[in-house]
């Protein structure tokens, strides 16, 4: 201040003199001029590869997030994989618009009679997007890749796939299922496995197995993922050399703008995308991506929200509703409330809910009641299960002859979340709350938002009754029961309950079988026990998602599985 | 005046470290966090605590907050978990933040192009149709819901006109070159004109959404100062001495209503970025207000920690600018 009194005293107020005003307006003008001058637009080139190859278009879609990063085997969020299956492909993968297996970079396939050694014939003249060719040697440096993990490599959040699917890695700090990879040419892989599985070779359907490039991987230190304070950094090829043999070229990812682009790649083994481009917008908010695709400025999103399904058919939009593959339960945890132990209370718990009703009042169209825990389209599915048709009084009785008339339960639910199986959680809470009340049991109801307590109370076996699902990942009952019960500190708690570790074991048993036949009948015994002697849990839906597009939109096959491919989709108009 | 320049800059330092501390806290504090956000459905006991473990989140706050202490002296202040994983929590704040000035000096531009002529008509026609109109839409203007406004805004001209786009900073087909991060400039200086245009027409609405609120409150201030100072006894002298009225309004009116008014534009550009947090998230506008929604929503400490305190930071320097402009205003304040 005082030196401003000084400055005030030699010089008073007045207007800035001109000389001064004119230097600053100069000194302004050529700092734009020398950042227009840097900044020359870098356009023309881009166009011109834009335009190259053909004149398919550009489809906008709407995604509901970032993806986490552009490699799949480290991600296990869908709108990573939405990205990745336009750029990779799998050994294997889903025929469109159905969970039934295909070929794809593998083109036929067979297992020796222990189910431990599978033969890949692999398919001949594919080039990887970086010009390097697709051969055995390509399949088993991804297989090594995959099993030599180290150090945060290892993590569930980076690998879960693996993890889930395959077990360990090369430490053999805990076992693995994957044993080796040799090649017998440039086009046969033999996968050994260390025991037979029901759920090979369908899991290398999933996008974190796609083969992607090893020198790109290499070229681009695709291992080199890092702990970094509270999370992760990824290294460049996660985050912008992504190398596939997909139909689509990465080609940027704009974070300013969330946008992610990929072009067609006109080296494609097979036929050729129909797209120039493919861009992926990012539009967290529900409603806005409705707004969005309304007024034009997208061409489609996924998941609409069930309630806004008469809005988008009513404004001429193509609803493609897919066949349900996932699972909605009410999950009950033994490990804090002892009465839940007691096989009456389940099961007075499943019959008090009215799930017919619930599901035709609360669950969009095509939602079918569960008989079981996942759907009929999969492998192991029994006809002949106990099953629960809504009966309070008998809930009632059941709750006296257990002694546990005046049971009371901590119901947990979650809010600032939609699922695919779950769409309004408090709705459907509060229809299941209601019936429970009518069988006479209180019901404590305790709401926390999905990633702020929800999941941590949940998986942690705080809660004595919660809503949770499972969305599938492939054909397999293992993908679904196996990962509810197949250990023992669960949600579940299933280390309280005497049969906890027979089914634990009775799964792995029926995992391990090399015949499928034997392996679908051991299935369907499982859930019988499931449903009739264990019940850890009350099946309540499978309900259908779907994805939307405008009329200009043409080829899109919805999958039971989110695995949309748009290599065939093209647009009119 | 250094001198005082200088003790607010330190008033800002010890604002930053005493955030930083009570903000650290906080968020480990709230139930959840990256752990859920980052295995989701997923996950199960052992996963989580595995992850917990690997991220050092089963460690005691004040070793996380030291260790964060550290990383951030190397200029690491975390990686995103949630907003957008992978990328480090500064370059997310570096690459929003151009987006967010720009909605916000269009949004207060606009308030301060509307709020103070406003004011000063209503002021000087106090009475009148004009300003019995300005003063019912300045209320409807702090009245309605922020939110509200841009949805209203968003339906009828984006959704049912089609007049402008509904989300985002630029049409997704637009190969923009980057410059500075500012869409708009970027547009201009590499003369690509569409590019420029497109981004403008992707503020129009938000920027109006966002102005309403700092312009109906600008307009009201004007108006109350300028009735305030018209009554003033030097006014009355000047008209006395013969001066003319433009020379009173411009000199003695004007100058002297506009120091309560300078004050309440810094308040309210500060003010802003609650505005931005909805109005970006309505219309998917990629700012720091929806970063910092998405980052609640995902519990993205990192992100969350660079944000806020980032915020704060802009906060007390527009106070501080805010503060000095006073004496360039009105001289007898640096006296």
């Amino acid at each position: 201040m005082a030196l401003m009194t000084r400055s005030r005293m030699t010089r008073p107020a007045r207007p800035r003199p001109r000389a001064t005003r004119f230097a600053a307006l100069l000194f302004a003008g050529a700092l734009a001029v020398s950042l227009a001058a840097c900044a020359k637009s870098q356009r023309g080139e881009d166009e011109g590869a834009a335009d190259a190859g053909g004149s398919g278009g550009t489809l906008t879609f709407g995604a509901a997030g970032a993806p986490h990063l552009f490699d799949p085997f480290y991600a296990s969020d869908g709108e990573t994989f939405r990205v990745s299956r336009q750029i990779f492909e799998g050994l294997v993968g889903f025929a469109p618009g159905s969970s039934t297996l295909q070929p794809e970079l593998a083109t036929r396939w067979s297992s020796s009679a222990d189910g431990r050694t599978w033969t890949f014939t692999l398919r001949p003249g594919v080039k990887f997007q970086d010009g390097t060719d697709f051969n055995a040697d390509a399949v088993c440096a991804n297989f090594t890749r995959w099993f030599t993990q180290t150090g945060v490599g290892q993590n569930p959040a980076l690998s879960y796939y693996w993890i889930e699917n395959f077990g360990g890695f090369a430490d053999h700090a805990k076992p693995s299922l994957f044993d080796s990879c040799a090649t017998a040419g440039a086009s046969t892989a033999i996968v050994t496995l260390t025991r037979a599985t029901g759920k090979f070779p369908s899991l290398l359907a999933l996008p974190s197995f796609s083969m992607q490039s090893p020198a790109a991987m290499a070229r681009y230190e695709a291992n080199n993922v890092a702990a970094q304070g509270e999370s992760f950094s990824y290294p460049p090829y996660a985050q912008e050399h992504p190398t596939g043999t997909g139909p689509f070229v990465f080609a940027g990812y704009d974070q300013a703008s969330g946008t992610i682009t990929l072009r067609r790649f006109d080296g494609y083994w097979g036929a050729k995308a129909k797209l120039d481009r493919l861009i992926f917008r990012i539009i967290p908010d529900e409603k806005a991506r409705l707004q969005a695709l309304q007024a034009g400025d997208i061409d489609g999103y996924d998941l609409p929200n069930p309630g806004d399904w008469p809005i988008l058919r009513g404004g001429g939009f193509n609803l493609l509703v897919r066949d349900p593959f996932d699972v909605m339960y009410v999950g009950i945890t033994q490990k804090n409330n002892p009465a839940l132990r007691d096989l009456r209370v389940r099961q007075a718990l499943a019959y008090a809910i009215d799930r017919a009703t619930l599901v035709s009042a609360a669950l969009p169209e095509g939602s079918q009641v569960a008989r079981e825990f996942y759907p009929d389209t999969v492998d192991g599915w029994a006809r002949d299960v106990q099953q629960y048709s809504y009966d309070p009084q008998r809930a009632r009785d059941l709750l006296r002859q257990a002694g546990a008339s005046n049971l009371t339960v901590n119901f947990s639910w979650p809010t600032e979340v939609s699922r695919p199986y779950l769409p309004n959680p408090q709705r459907i809470f509060g229809a299941i709350k209601e019936d429970l009340e009518l069988a006479g049991v209180t019901v404590n109801p305790v709401s926390k938002p999905w990633n702020g307590g929800y999941l941590d109370d949940v998986d942690n076996a705080r809660a004595d009754l919660f809503l949770l699902g499972w969305t599938g990942d492939y054909n397999s009952p293992d993908n679904f029961i196996g990962t509810f019960f197949g250990t023992l500190q669960n949600r579940f708690w299933l280390e309280a309950a005497p049969w906890g570790a027979a089914l634990v074991d009775e799964l792995h048993a029926a995992d391990a079988e090399p015949d499928k036949q034997t392996r679908t009948r051991m299935y369907q015994q499982i859930n019988r026990e499931l449903m009739g002697e264990y019940l850890p849990a009350v099946p309540i839906s499978h309900s259908p998602s779907a994805i939307v597009v405008n009329k200009r939109v043409k080829g899109l096959v919805q999958s039971p599985l989110t695995a949309e491919k748009f290599a065939p989709v093209s647009l009119s108009g | 005046m250094l001198r005082y320049t200088v003790r607010r800059c330190g008033h800002l330092l010890v604002v930053v470290a005493a955030l930083s501390v009570l903000l650290f806290a906080w968020l480990r504090s709230l139930p959840g966090g990256p752990v859920s956000a980052l295995l989701g459905d997923r996950a199960t006991t052992q996963s989580r605590a595995q992850l917990t473990a690997a991220l050092g989140l089963d460690q005691p706050i004040p070793v996380q907050y030291l260790r964060f202490l550290g990383r951030a002296a190397t200029g690491d202040f975390g990686v995103s978990t949630g907003v957008a994983p992978g990328a480090s929590a500064l370059s997310i704040l570096l690459q929003r933040l151009p987006a967010t000035v720009e909605l916000a000096v269009l949004a207060i531009l606009l308030a301060v192009a509307v709020g103070i002529p406003l004011g000063y008509l209503a002021a000087r026609r106090r009475g009148g149709w004009l300003d019995g109109t300005a003063v019912i839409a300045s209320l409807v203007g702090v009245a309605v819901p922020v939110f509200f406004l841009a949805f209203l805004l968003k339906f009828v001209f984006a959704v049912h006109l089609g007049w402008l786009p509904t989300s985002g900073r630029q049409s997704a087909g637009i190969d923009a070159t980057r410059v500075t991060g500012f869409f708009v400039l970027d547009g201009l200086l590499t003369r690509e004109w569409d590019a420029a245009g497109d981004a403008v027409a992707h503020l129009v609405l938000p920027a109006l959404a966002l102005s309403t609120i700092p312009g109906a409150v600008i307009f009201r201030i004007t108006r109350a100062a300028v009735l305030d100072v018209l009554d003033e006894d030097y006014v009355r002298t000047a008209h006395a001495k013969g001066l003319t009225a433009a020379v009173i309004r411009r000199r003695h009116v004007l100058r002297n209503a506009l120091l309560p008014v300078v004050t309440t534009i810094g308040l309210q550009t500060g003010a802003l970025l609650s505005g931005a947090v909805l109005t970006e998230r309505v219309f998917a506008y990629q700012g720091v207000g929806q970063a910092l929604a998405l980052g609640f929503e995902r519990r993205d400490y990192a992100v969350l920690q660079v944000l806020i305190i980032a915020a704060a930071m802009c906060y007390v320097l527009v106070n501080l600018v805010v503060d000095l402009s006073y004496a360039l205003i009105d001289p007898r304040l640096s006296a």
